[in-house]
Order: structure tokens, then sequence, then C-alpha cells
């Protein structure tokens, strides 16, 4: 039971707080809910995995809670976690790309935005990949492309089943144009998984855009999305300077997609490892 | 054969002082520039289109058709720009819909089944973002062509013409060869839409074409492209003849390259030419 319940927090019971340390307070431990607009306590939405408890909203999960919640427990080992980019464009905006990388290092622990992982799910080996949207967006370089290219060969080779979880804005610009022919290199693998008649589950959760729909996202043997997920090519923003007028509610979310025939499910969060796996035993006996 | 008004008309000569890579840039997208049917008036035969994804609609901002090319019978599959407003209008300013990347897909499935070569035609500023294009799954229709053309039996040759605009343009572009005119561009985004993102300035495009590494030498240098196709001096809006007689004997030669290979062999060469693409990671 949590102690907003326990003990109402109103203006009078709390302590007394200038406004702006107040304001800090209040961002460390409470979030406001989209889906239902009402206020929850941080604790109850991670344990949730990142569900509202009330309504059910997804908010978003990054990818080390991610494979906790895919693969049992404890029997899984990560890939080429040391991959880093070399900086092929020796990009520099407001500061170099390289520099900001090793922020982004830093601030998740991760070496880019995927983590590739070999485990069980549900007692079956498989391979996963899953992006991290908090690292440069979830964009995808020449990291992203050659760790989840060696997931699908690793898949091959071993004749495991592949899941990928995309988050992702989409190619990584720093990267130029070798982070656009990583769509090709990642999707010709998947030709090879194709022709090894070994399943690939494609998972889209928000947001997954850009070039990262337009290859390996979409290209599953079942395409599955949380609810509630903004998928598709182009942004939406660049779709409104385009065609010069307001979207329709709900475009481009996992609920339109399914209706325009592009997802085979769209799967609530908490039922993600269960619906995979019953999946994977249509398809491997 | 020279079409008047591209030879007769004074180009908007960009000034010297332009950043080199912007400067390719507004040649690729130059008004006066050759589009892909200005290319197959002058390097092929007995042009035939054809149309339809068979499933939705006909795109006209990508034509397909067989000719008569270098003594073999070639499908072409091309992104292709309007000039007058008219035809732009009709082209979509050269942002092909999902069924035009369908309708390439099925044209080439078809070249295939009957063991015919493909040359593909990049010229797009992007695939189009539109309701209807997503409505329809663009991002589909393009992940989709980049895995079936991965496995082509066929000689797969693509050359950027223009303007190879991001995943609108490597949706036709997964091939044995690689070719860029000269004064072509090939980027994951449009320079605009990069200093947009990085600057909230569009102002600064000059500076992101120079920082995206996007011209003909940057993209060969590295190693995403085989080779430079060069155009005549000025740039191939000067002259169309020249610029379509030297993409004329570069795909001939490829081609006879490529016919020695068998089916597996070159779904293998296409394999192995994309799979080491971006090593940079240490
Ligand atoms: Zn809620």
């Amino acid at each position: 039971m949590s102690w907003f319940k326990r003990d109402k927090p109103t203006d009078e019971k709390l302590p007394k707080l200038e406004d702006s340390q107040r304001k800090v307070r209040t961002e460390g431990l409470w979030q406001k809910c989209e889906g239902c607009r009402q206020i929850i306590w941080k604790k109850d939405l991670e344990v949730n995995w990142n569900v509202c408890t009330k309504c059910g909203h997804h908010f978003r999960l990054d990818a080390p809670a991610r494979i906790k919640l895919l693969l049992d427990e404890g029997v899984f080992e990560t890939h080429d976690h040391c991959l880093t980019s070399s900086d092929p464009l020796h990009f520099v905006d407001s500061k170099p790309y390289s520099e900001r990388l090793k922020a982004f290092q830093a601030s998740t622990g991760l070496s880019d935005a995927v983590i590739a992982a070999s485990g069980r799910l549900d007692g079956r080996t498989v391979q996963v990949c899953v992006m991290d949207i908090r690292f440069i967006g979830g964009s995808m370089g020449s990291v992203v492309g050659e760790k989840i290219a060696r997931a699908i060969e690793r898949s091959i080779g071993g004749h495991m089943p592949l899941v990928i979880v995309s988050a992702s804005g989409g190619a990584r610009m720093q990267e130029g144009a070798v982070s656009l022919m990583q769509m090709a290199k990642i999707s010709a693998a998947l030709m090879r998984m194709d022709e090894a008649h070994l399943p690939y589950i494609s998972v889209l959760t928000d947001p997954t855009t850009g070039g990262v729909t337009a290859s390996y996202a979409m290209l599953g043997d079942l395409n599955i999305a949380e609810p509630g997920a903004l998928i598709g090519f182009a942004g939406p923003r660049v779709i409104e300077q385009t065609i010069r007028q307001k979207l329709p509610e709900g475009f481009q979310r996992s609920e339109f997609l399914l209706k325009h025939g592009m997802l085979d499910a769209i799967v609530p969060r908490l039922e993600m490892k269960q619906y995979i796996s019953r999946a994977l035993k249509f398809f491997m006996a | 054969m020279v079409d008047p008004e591209g030879k007769t008309a004074t180009p908007e000569e960009p000034p010297r002082e332009l950043d080199p890579a912007w400067r390719r840039v507004l040649l690729a997208r130059h008004p006066k520039r050759p589009h892909s049917l200005d290319y197959i008036q002058r390097i092929c035969n007995d042009f035939h289109e054809i149309h339809g994804d068979r499933l939705f609609g006909d795109d006209p901002a990508i034509v397909t058709g067989f000719a008569d090319f270098d003594g073999r019978q070639v499908l072409f599959v091309m992104e292709q720009k309007g000039r007058t407003t008219k035809e732009k209008i009709h082209r979509n300013f050269g942002m092909p819909k999902p069924e035009g990347y369908r309708k390439a897909l099925r044209a080439m499935q078809m070249a295939a089944k009957f063991d015919r070569p493909i040359v593909t035609f990049l010229d797009t500023a992007g695939a189009y973002p539109g309701i209807d294009a997503e409505e329809r799954g663009q991002a589909e229709a393009i992940a989709r062509n980049l895995r079936e053309m991965a496995r082509l039996p066929v000689p797969v040759v693509v050359v950027c013409i223009s303007e190879g605009g991001s995943g609108g343009a490597l949706a036709l572009g997964v091939g044995n060869v690689i070719l860029m005119m000269e004064n072509a561009v090939y980027s994951v985004i449009s320079p605009e839409n990069c200093a947009n993102i990085l600057f909230r300035d569009t102002g600064r495009a000059e500076w992101a074409a120079g920082a995206l590494k996007l011209t003909a030498e940057d993209l060969n240098a590295l190693g995403m492209i085989d080779e430079i196709i060069p155009e005549p001096p000025g740039g191939a809006q000067d002259d169309w003849d020249t610029a379509a007689a030297n993409l004329r004997l570069h795909l001939a030669g490829r081609f006879r390259e490529l016919s020695i290979m068998s089916a597996d062999q070159l779904v293998e060469h296409r394999y192995a030419k994309f799979r080491k693409m971006g090593n940079f990671f240490a």
C-alpha cells in the first residue's frame, strides 16, 4: 500500500518548503500520467514495469528493465557490450559527436542504443535485442546495425528465434549515410533469417519511427506493438509541415496501425512475455 | 539529342565561395538537371513503361519499364521528378508513396523470374511524408524492398543520379554495384532538416551539407559506393548527352562484370557488400 493512501498529502501536513524546493521534490517522487492525468507514485510505476496502475497507460521502459521483463531470471548473457562508434564522419555540431557518445555512455551505462542478449524465454533459448530510447533517442548507427546483424547471425547459427524490441527515432544523423546503410544491412540479414525459416518477432514500442520502422521493425514474422505507441515512417511534425493541416486524433498510434493492417496484434507490456512464448510455440513446436 | 531548354537556358550557377558539399546539393537539385527519363531516352532503346502495384494504384513518382540496353533486356526502376509545375504535381515532386515502392518490387521480382538484370535510378528528396502514405504502410513498403532486393537472383546496379534522399532512395538501393553521378548527393537526412534538428535553423543547411558527408567523394571514401560517374564540366545540367554517355558506359561495363556470376554468387556478393558496410566501431 502506498504512502499516498496511508497519509493524505495535504498542504498542511507536508513539511513547509519553498516553491522551488517543492517542485524538485515532487518531480523526484511523483509522475503525472499522460493517460489518466492522475499523479502516480514513481515506485508504484516501477514495480508495475512503468504501466500506470490506474489506467494502464504505458510509460517508456529502458532496455535493462525490458530484458528483465522478457527473459527468465538469471540465465542470460549480453553480447558485444563493448562495441562503440568510431565516429566515421568526425561529426561536430554544438559539441563533438565523440563527446556526446561518452556523455550518453556515462548517463545510461550503455555503450550504444541497443542491448543484445541471449537467454531463455519461458525456457526456450532466444536471441533478444532491445533498443533504449535514452541513448541519443534510440538512434541507429553503425553499432546498433552491427549488434543486430550479429544477433541475427547467432540466431541462424544456433537455430534460435529472434526478438527485437524497437524504441527509436530512426537512423542516427551523426553517422550520415553509414547509419542509413544499416537499414539495408540488417534487412539483408533478416532475408537470411527468413530463408532459414526461423521466427523473428518484432516488438514495436513508443516511439518507433524513421529508418528503424522502415527496416527491421516492420519485417517480423509477427509485428506486435504495445498499446498507444507512436509508430510511423515520417514523424508527425514533418507530416504536419508537409500537408499544412492538423493530424487526426490517434494518428500513427498502435491502434491506428492495427486498423490499417500493419500490425499483427497489440499486446500489453505485462502480457508480452506470455504472448511471445505462445507465438514461438506456434512457430517452432 | 539535347533538350533545348536544358542547353540554352542560363542555369543559376552557384557562386564559388559556397561550401563544396552545399554546392553539390544545389547542383543535384538544379532545375535543369537531367531526370531519370531524360537518361532513358539517351541510353537505351525501345523502352516500355509498366504500371501499377496490382494492390492499390500506380505511383508516377516511380517509373518502371523494360528496354534494350547494350544488347540485353533490362528492367529499369527509377524515381522520377517533374520539370514543369504540372509535371511536378503529377510526379508528387518525386516523392514516392507505398504503391510506388510496391510497384518497384513487383517489377523487380518479375524481372528476376525471367532472369533479367535490373537497373535502378535514385532521385528523390525522400519518401512522401503524408497521411495516406502512412496509412498504407510507407515504412513497411520500404522495409520489404530492402529485404527482398537482398535476395534477387539477378544483377542489380544502382545509380544515384541526383538526390539520394534517405530511406526513400535506399528502398531502391540494394544492389551489387552502387554508382553515383559526380554531383549527386546521398544522405540520411536533408541538410535543411539536419540543421533544423540541431540548431532550429534551416539557414545552417550549408554547414550541415558539409558535416553530413553526403557527396559522391565522401561516400566513396566511406566505402558506401563503388564508383563515381564523371559529369561534363560544370555539371550534367549543361550537357545531358555527355552525362548520359558516361552513365551508359559505366552501366554497360558493370553488367559485363556481373554477367559471369551465377544467381547464388550474385546474392552472396550483394549480401557481403552490405554486411561489411559501416564497420566503424571499436
Ligand atoms: Zn494513468
